[in-house]
């Protein structure tokens, strides 16, 4: 169990997942791209339309909901909450997470809408079983099964967050394709070659020496 | 996406800027005379009298756009920045490392390596370039001197050396300085430096230059959560900025350069300045004009990084350099590698 001083921000999952290094100035230096402040606002903006001509009468929908979880030590909100009501008079929860872009190959979203489910479940104290991602682009709906194989992933990825987050030292960067769509690139510099023996020493010898 | 530019800077009396949107307006006598989108700017500098709206200071603060107040004559007076820059783990590794006379004896030499290369880079430009103008022996001495000056940069000297050779190079460069004045000489002449009140015409340009210089390192440093106060070549004193200081010996050659080109190009004359009773020389408001408005064109030009070698705008460098040092404190480079023109 962690103390609620102790709780990461349930965003650093898809951070982390993206890039380790992303993750870590964004979380352990704060550094802030004034992109990301637009950007965030938008979305909400957006994303409360989308789910509000959805809601069917019957279905309760919850926005902006403050969540978290002791057991995993994350704490965040979740976007949309529909509550779909049960025979028995007990209301389901099921999360709905908006992305702005398209589907992603890998499983990103969907760690980042277990994590929430995860959170609903010890609030709630109850089970869910499923939840759904909106993408904006796409204007569609996909059903996520909050299976056994992503609770597991989504728990081993907010451990490696709590270890990367405990530390003190952001990881150096790998340059690769994602950083051309990173808005951290000029924060990161992925490319000054970082562990090349000299490189500095070198430098300075070419640069006085002549 | 790359660092935004722009500088405003304002230095009409009496101005009083307000947010209008994502815009800054700045209005004269309630007329608006200029709106800037917010993302096309990096910092407001304001001169004298000119009046912020408190919507817009916070505004700014959160887009991570430094306002910063200067006296009509540029002398800093404060600055308004947002809270989200700033990491205390840098910060701290900043404050032990600036504990160790070994590291600062280290950082101390990579910022005078790159002040003294820069130095001997200007005089050996003008040797190229006007050969025939200008005393070639003097020059072609002072440059060897700067060579052997920085032949001893390169060994392992302590605190107290490097400030020695710091000393030396200075002085060696400023008796070479006036020769760089290649016109106008009746007016623009160099015998030393004077800043407390800069002497002369020169000194008033290079004072005000170093100046701009400062705020823009300054700001670059405080973005990337160093504390510009603590530095390594320059002790701590209260009401001093050791880091922002050490940082910007690199920088002086090139606003050395920009006062030089003001001069021999002519776009700065003897009737621009206003020399007091005192002997103290001030910059009339059109020299001013002129000076800020070069200084900013001159950070637009886009020059390679002759470390990273990547292309950027010349104002790029300075937030790239405060990055490169901190990341030097974090470990994960061999070394600071000041910006040395070639
Ligand atoms: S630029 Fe690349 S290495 Fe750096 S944070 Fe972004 S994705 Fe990670």
């Amino acid at each position: 169990m962690y103390s609620e001083d102790d709780l990461l921000m349930l965003s650093a999952l898809q951070h982390l997942l993206f890039c380790p290094r992303q993750c870590a100035l964004i979380h352990l230096e704060q550094a802030w791209t004034e992109n990301r402040f637009t950007a965030e606002g938008r979305v909400l903006h957006e994303r409360v339309h989308s789910a509000a001509s959805d809601s069917r009468s019957t279905v309760r929908v919850e926005y902006d909901m403050p969540i978290r979880s002791l057991r995993l030590g994350l704490s965040g909100r979740a976007d949309i909450v529909e509550m779909h009501p049960q025979e028995d008079g007990f209301w389901q929860p099921f999360p709905v997470e908006y992305k702005r872009g398209r589907p992603k190959k890998d499983d990103t979203d969907q760690v980042q809408l277990c994590a929430q489910a995860l959170c609903l479940e010890e609030m709630l104290d109850c089970t869910i079983p499923e939840g759904a991602l909106y993408y904006g682009q796409k204007k569609r709906r996909t059903a996520v099964q909050i299976n056994d194989r992503l609770r597991k992933v989504t728990e081993e990825t907010t451990a490696r967050l709590h270890e990367l987050l405990s530390g003190t030292t952001t990881p150096p960067p790998q340059y690769n394709r994602r950083c051309e769509s990173c808005s951290f690139i000029d924060t990161c510099l992925p490319k000054a070659a970082v562990g090349k023996k000299g490189q500095v020493r070198n430098y300075l010898t070419r640069m006085t020496e002549s | 996406m790359k660092k935004h530019l722009n500088t405003l800077f304002v230095t009409t009396q009496g101005a009083y800027l307000a947010k209008e949107g994502e815009t800054v307006a700045v209005r004269v006598e309630k007329k608006v005379r200029l709106r800037l989108p917010v993302h096309t700017l990096n910092g407001v500098v304001c001169f004298g009298n000119v009046g912020c709206s408190p919507f817009l200071l916070g505004f700014c603060a959160e887009r991570d756009v430094t306002i910063s107040f200067l006296t009509e004559h540029g002398r800093f007076l404060a600055r308004v920045q947002g809270p989200v820059s700033g990491n205390v783990l840098l910060r701290r590794e900043q404050y032990r490392r600036a504990d160790d006379p070994t590291f600062s004896a280290l950082m101390a030499r990579a910022f005078i390596n790159g002040k003294v290369a820069n130095c001997r880079y200007l005089l050996n430009r003008t040797l190229r370039d006007h050969a025939d103008k200008i005393d070639t022996n003097a020059m072609n001495k002072a440059v060897n001197h700067l060579t052997g000056l920085l032949k001893s940069l390169g060994r392992d000297l302590p605190l107290d050396k490097v400030r020695g050779t710091e000393g030396d190079a200075a002085h060696i460069y400023f008796s070479a300085f006036d020769h760089l004045i290649i016109h106008h000489k009746e007016d623009f002449f160099f015998r030393q430096r004077s800043r407390r009140p800069p002497l002369d015409l020169v000194n008033c340009l290079l004072s005000f230059l170093y100046t701009l210089v400062m705020h823009d390192v300054r700001s670059a440093l405080e973005c990337t959560g160093l504390d510009p106060a603590v530095g390594f070549l320059h002790r701590d004193r209260p009401g001093r900025s050791g880091l922002a200081l050490d940082m910007m010996e690199e920088f002086r050659p090139m606003a050395d350069r920009i006062a030089l080109s003001l001069i021999n190009r002519g776009q700065l004359q003897a009737k621009d300045f206003v020399v007091s009773a005192s002997g103290g020389v001030r910059m009339k408001d059109k020299a001013r004009k002129t000076l800020l408005t070069t200084y900013q064109e001159r950070k637009q030009d886009v020059l390679q990084h002759p470390f990273l070698e990547e292309k950027m705008p010349l104002g790029l460098f300075f937030h790239t350099q405060a990055l490169l040092l901190a990341r030097f404190l974090r470990g994960d480079l061999d070394g600071y590698p000041p910006v040395i023109w070639h």
